[in-house]
């Protein structure tokens, strides 16, 4: 049985102001076995909600995505990108995404983020990312595609699972 | 250190079925909801539809979703309130369908958008033997969620089946 909890939050932020367009997790301890995110945000633009880990910003990224808009289903995919985009960050209604990255502390494998996420204006969307390294997740930043910022209130929040 | 991940209340089927699954009175103490069923409806068709409505209220309610059975994807819309399907009296029998909502910032003061996953598979080729459901869904209140009701839309004659079940979460961000 494990000592202390299974499911523990590590941080939340809650955005303050009007011109928030990034928000960083750092010093991530490496002591869960995995990870969930859980972001209710609402943007002042539809503009893309991305994230990226320990500051890469370099086209180490790919990823795969199911999604409906409300007439069109279909799967889409992106190679060698510099960032995992998540959805729209929606100027009208609030929107959220949760994802989890399991194994996220190894230095072993690549690491992978599966997560749903949804704006009920605009697309459903079941999406997997890929970031190739092989590094211990320590740091994420969730970050909104220029000109965007999100709107206050808009909260961002990591868990951490153990598994023993 | 408080529980982060905490079970609210259950509620499962008896015998004789129910037309409607209900949580009243939730607290406002936790930071999301996450509710987790297992159900049937006793509808004489293959599937019937589940629907979730917050605070007694059936208004204000829109989805958009995706949804795939096994031949054919299709995306759309609702303003029902209607989030997937779950198995009725023609399908596999002993086969209940599973949904996973999740609801951020449950309390918060603004529109509350929230996620839902909504399973069913019956073994079958058959029209409408089963379906998979991504759901975003939005209640267009800022008002705190304090319940929670489920029900199948086609009414009389399709209740939730017995053993049926609903538990709620509330998880804590702090």
């Amino acid at each position: 049985m494990p000592a202390g909890l299974t499911y523990e939050p590590i941080a939340t932020t809650t955005v303050a102001g009007s011109s928030t367009a990034s928000v960083s997790f750092t010093g991530i301890s490496g002591s869960y076995t995995d990870i969930v995110f859980v972001c209710d945000i609402d943007g002042s633009t539809d503009d893309s909600t991305r994230i990226r880990f320990n500051s890469d910003s370099a086209t180490n990224y790919s990823q795969t995505n199911l999604r409906g808009d409300g007439s069109t289903a279909e799967s889409t995919r992106s190679s060698s990108i510099a960032q995992i985009s998540l959805g729209v960050a929606d100027s009208t209604n609030q929107t959220n995404v949760i994802g989890s990255i399991n194994n996220y502390s190894n230095s072993t494998t690549y690491k992978t983020v599966l997560l749903r996420a949804n704006n009920p204006a605009e697309v459903v969307a079941a999406r997997v990312g890929l970031w190739r390294s092989t590094s211990a997740i320590t740091g994420i930043e969730f970050f909104i595609a220029s000109p965007g910022n999100w709107v206050a209130g808009s909260t961002f929040t990591l868990y951490g699972i153990k598994a023993a | 250190m408080a529980t982060t991940y905490e079970a609210i209340a259950t509620v499962t089927v008896g015998s004789g079925g129910a037309a409607e699954i209900e949580f009243t009175s939730i607290p406002a103490t936790f930071t999301d909801l996450s509710l987790l069923i297992s159900a049937r409806s006793e509808r004489a068709q293959s599937s019937d539809n589940i629907d979730i409505f917050f605070n007694a209220s059936t208004a204000d309610r829109t989805d958009r979703a995706l949804r795939g059975s096994g031949t054919v994807a299709v995306s759309y819309t609702t303003s029902n309130g209607h989030i997937g399907y779950i198995p009725a009296a023609s399908d596999t029998a002993n086969t209940f369908g599973s949904t996973l909502v999740y609801i951020p910032n449950y309390a918060g003061s603004a529109n509350k958008s929230f996620s839902a996953d909504v399973v069913m598979e019956n073994n079958s080729a058959a029209n409408g033997g089963a379906f998979m459901v991504l759901d975003a869904g939005l209640w267009s209140q800022t008002t705190a969620i304090t319940s929670i009701k489920l029900i199948t839309t086609s009414g009389a004659g399709s209740d939730f089946v017995q053993h049926s079940t609903a538990t709620l979460y509330g998880i804590k961000n702090s």
